[in-house]
């Protein structure tokens, strides 16, 4: 039984179950206003794309779902049902210690998902969820591979900006960093590239 | 209360006098020249040039057909920006000597702003995600904590330059945009083109250079074509995203290229897969008008907003997120 848990602007996705096991199945759904060729060629560039970069993210020891299925003609993933907490709502709740231990492990991830090269493209705490002290990065959908500093930078922004609309402590963007640091030869580029970013007007104003 | 609003952000200048009565748009004349290129793009001088020629005998007429005494007017309201510095000085000029002149307040509008106001006033739409889209500007606009916000929009060129561009390319003269229209309806072959979504912004540069390493290989009516509908797809897309992230259930279309048939079609489209509402002005008013402009000034100074003579500097640059919206909750 295919149960709808949520439906994005590009995606739906669906509690079910695969070969015994408890799985989640996010479908890239048609869109009409699109012509047919187009609308298959970027439903199923995404799908292909998502899966090898939570392929490649899995190597490089992050913790992703396991992927069980991927089908390139439903445009459609299976993967492993993650049975978590969305950071989103479980952070504030935490101990400062908790959190910055939470914020450390994040910057270790972010650092090492740069290190190969994958940017995520949307990290945000709705994309994290929180199981036996992992934290399980979701929804690759908006990333890419990619090496350049500015890449890396606006992954990390966007991070600063979901601290700021989603969270009250004001440290914790600072703990990411940190731990960033630690873990990537890149970091003094990229914090510098941050501070360039926020700098430019048309991000000054993205709200969440 | 009446308003004589001036447009001159690039190359139309354009008069609207506008009544608000109980709240309502009530449009009592709209005038525009538009200035065309010999050849090219739009030139800034020569642009305002055209504006400066003009606007004498607009204002003149505009009054003439609004069937009002001059003394009538009851305030000035004029594009402060964004757009091109000369074209600009010279609407603020003329909108200056006329305040001083007739003694009248004056109000200096965001042009952006002026877009979604009048499509709210004249639509039936209230809390509408905006698609504007023209020559200079492509944004995804919202409404959230007291101010328009941008959610989306170009990291390089507008669409509508974007066409113009391409059309020049082809011998089409400016504005392309309705050349393309033409010819991509007989076009039939999708030729795959870089789709450029980042999140919920775009960038049309690449399709553009895409389009013109084409140019020897295939059709130009399958170009068009496959250019509009990869275009086009990339703004219904990030639209598609705005409205889901702020949970509006509105979609209003404005700008130049708004016109487009097909651009119209595509944004419908997607407006009904999601069961929302879809809205657009009249022609007339999707491209640069003083009516627009007139309306968001009065819009403005019944909130309190009035500029003194020596604050209607233009503001090339002007963001549509700077403005406090003090005449929405």
């Amino acid at each position: 039984m295919e149960k709808l848990i949520k439906r994005g602007a590009e995606a739906e996705i669906y509690l079910s179950e695969w070969r015994g096991r408890k799985v989640i199945v996010k479908k890239r759904i048609k869109k009409r206003y699109r012509i047919k060729e187009l609308d298959e060629e970027i439903r199923e560039k995404r799908t292909k794309k998502e899966a090898l970069l939570m392929a490649s993210a899995r190597q490089a020891g992050i913790s992703v779902p396991i992927i069980y299925d991927v089908n390139l003609d439903e445009k459609k993933i299976v993967m492993e049902y993650v049975n978590g907490e969305r950071l989103k709502d479980v952070l504030d709740v935490k101990s400062e210690e908790e959190q910055k231990e939470i914020c450390y492990k994040i910057g270790e991830d972010i650092a090492n998902l740069h290190l190969q090269g994958i940017i995520h493209g949307d990290i945000t705490t709705s994309n994290m969820i929180l199981r036996d002290n992992r934290i399980y990065f979701i929804d690759f959908g908006l990333g890419m591979k990619s090496e350049e500093i500015e890449d890396k930078g606006v992954d990390l922004h966007l991070l600063m900006e979901a601290f700021k609309a989603a969270h009250r402590n004001e440290k914790l963007f600072s703990w990411v960093i940190e731990a960033y640091g630690n873990f990537s030869d890149e970091s003094k580029e990229v914090e510098k590239k941050i501070k360039e970013i926020e700098r430019r007007g048309r991000y000054m104003r993205r709200v969440s | 209360m009446i308003c004589l609003g001036i447009e001159g952000t690039a190359h139309t200048i354009s008069v609207g006098i506008v009544d608000k009565v109980d709240e309502k748009c009530k449009i009592l004349s709209h005038i525009s020249r538009t200035y065309k290129p010999e050849g090219g793009g739009i030139h800034p001088r020569e642009a305002a040039n055209h504006h400066a020629k003009h606007i004498p005998s607009i204002i003149e007429e505009s009054i003439e057909k609004a069937n009002i005494d001059v003394k009538e007017i009851d305030m000035i309201g004029f594009s402060i920006g964004p757009g091109l510095g000369p074209c600009l000085r010279t609407a603020a000029t003329s909108a200056r000597t006329l305040a001083l002149l007739l003694k009248k307040p004056i109000v200096g509008v965001n042009h952006c702003i002026a877009h979604l106001e009048i499509g709210r006033a004249l639509t039936k739409c209230n809390d509408p995600v905006l698609l504007y889209v023209s020559g200079g500007n492509t944004q995804v606009i919202a409404f959230m904590r007291g101010r328009y916000r941008v959610f989306g929009e170009t990291l390089d060129i507008g669409i509508g330059n974007c066409l113009d561009k391409f059309g020049r390319e082809i011998g089409l003269s400016f504005p392309a945009g309705p050349k393309i229209e033409k010819l991509a309806k007989k076009g039939n072959k999708y030729i795959s083109l870089p789709y450029s979504v980042k999140g919920m912004d775009v960038s049309f540069s690449g399709i553009l250079t895409a389009c013109i390493h084409l140019l020897k290989k295939e059709r130009i009516e399958d170009i068009c074509y496959s250019l509009q509908e990869t275009c086009f797809s990339m703004l219904a897309e990030v639209t598609e995203r705005a409205m889901a992230h702020t949970e509006k259930e509105e979609v209003l279309l404005s700008g130049g290229v708004a016109c487009n048939e097909r651009l119209k079609e595509i944004i419908k489209k997607m407006a009904q897969e999601r069961n929302a509402k879809f809205f657009s002005p009249p022609n007339e008013l999707l491209v640069d008008n003083g009516v627009m402009i007139a309306w968001t000034a009065l819009l403005m100074y019944a909130s309190g907003i009035e500029h003194k003579i020596e604050e209607t500097n233009i503001k090339q640059n002007y963001r549509t997120d700077e403005v406090e919206i003090k005449w929405r909750n």
